[in-house]
């Protein structure tokens, strides 16, 4: 995948994460940890399907499809290759 | 007119057996759609296993399940035998498991249930050691093996008087204690009446909701109102509506929705979180109400929404205003039907200085105060001062009501509730301004914080940081400020310490945002590190939360 895609999505992430001065680590729990709360959860889908042009359903956006940031990226690789 | 609930429901499914009371709708599931004389059978033999559990007339017991076929036919199979059913919020995504089992920790041994109903799956995930409860918990697999068809028509529910107490709603604290507020059947359907007539309900309308059902709008407005006015409900989780803001639209073009309850910031939630692409088979016309209820009302959030949705067929005169709290059942004012609330532009300068609430044109650099409708029938308002005089019109000061749908106490708390009243007149806590019998509400007395519809005690996020290293000790504050963006309220945080260190106060900032996500589950927007000696404090030495909070307003402004 494009690294500069990959650091406009941790720095789109860390912006939603309301903690903008934390480095996020690939292991770091987004939605576990409540870092991003649920009214952000579609600001995640909408910024993966602006910079990476696949579309993160709805159905998606739950811990049983990722969590970590490195699951994300993980999806998304997923979705690039279909 | 009817008694009780059970009665309302029996004849219902005997009046209108076909029409339907309620759609449900789930993500990735078919909807399914249950009929009057469905709900009722179903929740009959639900009665029928609950009186054989030996849940009895006026028992409480508790519900944590989510937007299902279970919730609907537990609560009113729980109705039917009499019961006090509370639902209570529901956990996904296994956020923060340990803030959830302290909160419900205490509100079992607060509302001595019972029993509680929850999924397999969270009893064993959540609920299993669940520190200090001795309440019996069954699972919904347990009641669908237990069911039989062996019941019948009439359960205990039948019997109940008007003042029997129906449900118990739940002020929602961050932390610790809440409030539950506990209502007669009567207080319900004088409720039900009046605000029927003051939104013009026809048994044609179709209620479309995603609202949660622990809080009063989604339980009174979005839930009993029209399953007790034997209108069809259409009904999603705040889970799928949250992810997927679209679905709701969706659901008002395909059941032609018309009336929809929601809290300002989904206005802007809906207006920005939504694809063009999403719409593009989205028709509105039906929509006759859309009703923004249970937060401070922003004019833009309605403007807002008013230009991204009119060429989807939203009519401008959809747009509807509401206040409404669960001592008073819900509504209190209510704007009319058919024309969009009125908005009174005013002079801010004299609204701050001299609590009144001046007209200036918008030319002149007036701001729009949304008004939240005319008092509905049953319903008397008064505006106070601090001697409890009444205001004349356009006078701020506090709303106190008196009516017939008032709630009969604080469950297990009768000091709370003396004092809530003076004189008969129950006190909100809101400030406000009557121009004849329209309503504006201007702010709040208590400190409360309102984000996302939720309630949230500035206190108890203090209380969460005053231990943080680094933080001086007992100097700290949390207050909310409106934010025009998100519709709703951020919770600002402003903390002393004595280091000048910036590399240090951006950890400290960095802790205080980490401990109040992970335990109270707020998001701070603005933590504000300062030095000792920044925060304002009161005469008689306390901090100020509203004087720092204009101290911070005044110091972005610049």
């Amino acid at each position: 995948m494009d690294i500069e895609k990959i650091t406009q999505l941790r720095q789109q992430i860390q912006i939603i994460c309301q903690q903008p001065n934390k480095v996020l680590s690939d292991e770091d729990k987004l939605l576990s940890s409540g870092l991003i709360d649920s009214f952000s959860l579609i600001d995640l889908a909408l910024i993966v399907e602006d910079i990476f042009k696949v579309r993160i359903e709805d159905t998606e956006l739950s811990t049983d499809s990722f969590d970590s940031f490195a699951d994300l990226l993980n999806l998304i690789k997923m979705k690039l290759d279909e | 007119m009817n008694k009780n609930f059970t009665q309302t429901l029996h004849d219902f499914a005997l009046d209108l057996p076909k029409k339907v009371a309620i759609v449900l709708v789930q993500t990735g599931k078919e909807d399914i759609a249950l009929n009057y004389e469905t709900l009722y059978q179903n929740a009959s033999r639900y009665a029928a296993f609950f009186s054989t559990l030996g849940i009895r007339k006026g028992d409480i017991i508790l519900l944590l399940l989510n937007h299902s076929i279970d919730l609907i036919y537990i609560y009113w199979g729980a109705v039917l035998v009499g019961a006090i059913p509370s639902i209570q919020p529901f956990l996904t995504e296994k956020l923060q498991p340990e803030v959830y089992k302290t909160e419900l920790g205490a509100l079992i041994n607060f509302t001595k249930p019972k029993m509680i109903f929850t999924y397999d799956q969270f009893y064993d995930e959540i609920l299993t050691n669940l520190p200090q409860v001795k309440v019996p918990i069954v699972t919904s697999s347990f009641i669908s093996k237990s069911l039989s068809d062996d019941y019948q028509t009439l359960y205990a529910g039948i019997d109940q008087e008007p003042e029997d107490i129906a449900l118990i709603q739940h002020s929602s604290g961050t932390t610790g204690i809440k409030k539950g507020v506990a209502l007669s059947h009567l207080a319900i359907f004088n409720q039900i009446n009046a605000y029927s007539k003051a939104i013009q309900l026809h048994n044609s309308d179709v209620i479309v909701s995603w609202l949660p059902l622990y809080h009063d709008m989604g339980l009174i407005a979005c839930f009993l109102l029209p399953i007790l006015s034997g209108n069809s409900l259409i009904l999603m989780s705040p889970f799928d509506w949250v992810k997927s803001p679209v679905k709701l639209l969706r659901l008002v073009t395909h059941y032609q929705g018309t009336l929809t309850w929601l809290p300002n910031f989904a206005f802007n939630f809906l207006s920005k979180k939504i694809r063009d692409h999403e719409l593009e088979q989205i028709d509105l016309q039906t929509w006759r109400a859309v009703i923004n209820c249970s937060e401070p009302i922003y004019f833009e959030s309605m403007q807002l929404f008013q230009n991204r949705f009119q060429k989807y067929g939203l009519r401008k005169t959809a747009l509807s205003s509401c206040y409404a709290m669960a001592e008073n059942v819900f509504c209190v004012s209510q704007s009319t039907p058919f024309a969009p609330p009125v908005v009174d532009w005013i002079d801010p300068v004299q609204m701050s200085k001299n609590e009144i609430a001046i007209p200036k044109p918008r030319s002149e650099a007036g701001v729009p105060s949304v008004s939240s409708g005319k008092i509905i029938k049953n319903v008397q308002v008064r505006i106070v001062d601090e001697n409890f005089t009444s205001l004349g019109n356009r006078r701020i000061g506090e709303v106190t009501i008196r009516s017939d749908c008032l709630f009969t106490e604080y469950l297990n708390n009768p000091g709370a509730t003396l004092d809530a009243f003076k004189d008969d007149w129950y006190l909100t806590g809101d400030y406000g301004y009557l121009v004849d019998d329209e309503l504006f509400i201007t702010g709040r007395k208590k400190d409360l914080i309102i984000v996302g519809g939720r309630n949230i005690y500035p206190q108890d996020i203090e209380n969460l940081i005053i231990g943080i290293k680094g933080v001086y000790p007992g100097r700290v504050v949390a207050f909310g400020i409106p934010d025009e963006i998100t519709g709703t309220e951020d919770v600002v945080v402003i903390a002393e310490t004595e280091t000048k260190n910036p590399i240090f106060r951006e950890r400290i900032a960095d802790a205080i945002r980490k401990k109040v996500t992970k335990e109270a589950s707020v998001a701070l927007r603005r933590v504000y590190v300062v030095d000792h000696g920044w925060l304002i404090k009161t005469s008689s030495g306390k901090l100020s939360r509203a004087a720092n909070r204009n101290k911070l307003l005044k110091i972005i402004e610049k």
